[in-house]
């Protein structure tokens, strides 16, 4: 199905304005995306009428909240098909979500001499909560390494298994290269090992169907703002025989059944992970960008991605003297690159000043840079609404830089 | 020529352009005439940490006054870190403390200023009314 991507676009506020003088192009949507209409408003509606505080009023607002929230809850687990609500953790968003398995496993599970492994195109979220995690417990941090076309290296992870490997933390899609990582070969591999799986998606949920059921991972954590949803909430999936042994992660409201001086007990999945008063207008605003996922389909999402990506990168081989980092067949709509010879950071300077918002950098993920002996790259991240004449608009961008610094 | 001076004579030149682009291609222009760094000084320890393109700034006590060489990866900011050189190089110690600088903000780069833009201009300015101090107090 062909979209309507004016209409799309009709219904973002933000895309509609002049940066610097130009009509805004927004491709820094791995970073974060814009928000929709109906997002904002579902949010503003909250603080405008519903405001109260959840799951303890007996009062008619907190009642009404506390219901919206419970049907955020669900969204979420439709949305991932999830076995239930209990498995389905709200949280501050995917760092959380991962500082929060990688704490409660480092004082449940992981013992000295046991084998963390991660990969070599991880995002900083899901290196350094396994950092602290091994300084704390004494396991050990193994890394699958990468090869030159931005896909990992399987036979290496094959080898770097074993009897010691307690988890495997690894990105669904990596937000540096945008290769699809074969999770679903890679899961069940760790799984026979007896170690848990644990899946970075804040790249994935924006561009991809995710059913946790059939990964058969055993946690799954993505963030709201990447998928047109507001900042500072999401989801932690966890299956929910391991979060019942897990301990808790915060101490406070919500996630006690009686507390006493003497000691206290904790309160049932999902909410013994959810302690204090959340992101309530968060949560209403990440069932709405659920809704709105849904309302255009995944999989329309997904094809208008890739006809930009494919776009874009016929486009940028036209102009020449472009290094492309990350080539794998499997990759999401987002290109990282370099033009020989500029630095990312000059580049991203003028693209900025013609209204065009890329990022430049390392893109949390020093490693991949170190790996490809790179200072950073540039990198253009699409969303459901980025078009065709604004890549033609970029491209044209690119000559300007190549002329200023060439 | 004394700081002040020096500020007004650079808001006078970027004063000539009408748009960005061109304070831009004169900010390339500025790129090269930077004091470079020796080779010899372009190491790791020089570098100001922080920034999304590598700054190598390398300073030295001559008398009262203080003197630089500098150089970055990037273009533009080792434009910019040239605009600082060619402000602080050879000055007082005390006069590099003691001045605020206005003349990014009167060009029109007040952005580079930014927390956001990583590439280090207020960590430049920082480390160099850092080596000032430290030289003043030798």
């Amino acid at each position: 199905m062909a979209l309507d991507i004016k209409n799309i676009r009709a219904q973002f506020p933000a895309l509609h304005q002049e940066v610097h003088g130009c009509p805004l192009i927004y491709f820094d949507n791995g970073a974060t995306s814009q928000k929709p209409q109906m997002v904002i408003d579902a949010v503003t509606h909250y603080y405008n009428k519903e405001n109260s505080n959840i799951h303890r009023g007996v009062h008619f607002l907190s009642q009404q909240a506390t219901d919206k929230y419970e049907v955020a809850r669900e969204a979420v687990r439709r949305f991932i098909n999830a076995g239930s609500i209990e498995e389905t953790i709200i949280t501050r968003g995917t760092t959380e979500s991962i500082n929060l398995v990688a704490s409660c496993l480092s004082r449940w599970l992981f013992k000295e001499g046991d084998e963390i492994i991660i990969s070599a195109i991880e995002h900083h979220s899901n290196i350094v909560p396994w950092q602290m995690a091994c300084e704390q417990s004494g396991a050990v941090l193994k890394v699958i390494p990468v090869l030159d076309s931005g896909e990992l290296d399987m036979d290496a992870y094959r080898n770097l298994l074993n009897d010691k490997t307690k988890l495997l933390a690894v990105n669904h899609i990596s937000n540096a290269l945008g290769t699809i990582n074969p999770i679903e070969e890679m899961i069940p591999l760790a799984q026979a090992k007896g170690a848990l799986v644990l899946i970075d998606g804040a790249q994935a949920t924006p561009h991809t169907t995710v059913d946790v059921q059939a990964l058969n991972c055993d946690f799954y954590c993505f963030s709201a703002h990447k998928m047109y949803g507001p900042t500072g909430v999401g989801v932690l999936y966890g299956k929910k025989a391991i979060l019942e042994k897990m301990p808790p992660y915060h101490g406070g409201g919500e996630m006690i059944k009686e507390v006493k001086f003497e000691g206290s007990t904790y309160n049932d999945l999902p909410f013994k992970f959810e302690g204090g008063t959340p992101n309530i207008a968060g949560g209403i605003g990440l069932e709405a960008c659920i809704r709105f996922i849904e309302e255009i389909g995944i999989e329309n999402i997904a094809a208008q991605e890739a006809e930009l990506l494919a776009y874009a990168t016929e486009k940028l081989k036209e102009v020449g003297g472009i290094r492309f980092v990350g080539e794998a067949k499997n990759k999401a709509g987002l290109v990282s690159f370099l033009i020989e010879g500029i630095h990312p950071y000059d580049a991203g300077t003028i693209l900025d000043k013609l209204g065009i918002a890329i990022r430049t950098g390392h893109h949390c993920a020093q490693p991949v840079m170190d790996r490809f002996d790179i200072p950073g790259t540039i990198r253009a991240s699409f969303a459901v609404y980025n078009t065709k004449e604004e890549i033609d608009v970029f491209i044209k961008g690119i000559h300007k830089v190549k002329q200023m610094f060439g | 020529m004394t700081i002040q001076e020096i500020q007004e004579e650079i808001i006078d030149e970027f004063d000539l352009f009408d748009d960005w682009m061109q304070k831009y291609d004169y900010l390339i222009e500025s790129s090269k005439d930077i004091p470079l760094i020796d080779e010899t000084d372009r190491v790791d320890d020089n570098l100001i940490k922080g920034c999304q393109s590598k700054v190598w700034l390398h300073a030295k006590k001559e008398g009262d006054k203080a003197r630089f060489t500098a150089d970055s990866d990037a273009i533009i900011t080792k434009g910019l870190v040239a605009l600082l050189v060619r402000v602080f190089d050879g000055q007082k110690c005390k006069d590099i403390i003691d001045n605020e600088l206005h003349f990014i903000d009167a060009i029109g780069l007040k952005e580079h200023l930014s927390m956001n833009r990583s590439n280090g201009l207020v960590l430049m300015i920082k480390q160099m009314k850092f080596y000032a101090l430290a030289f003043q107090a030798k």
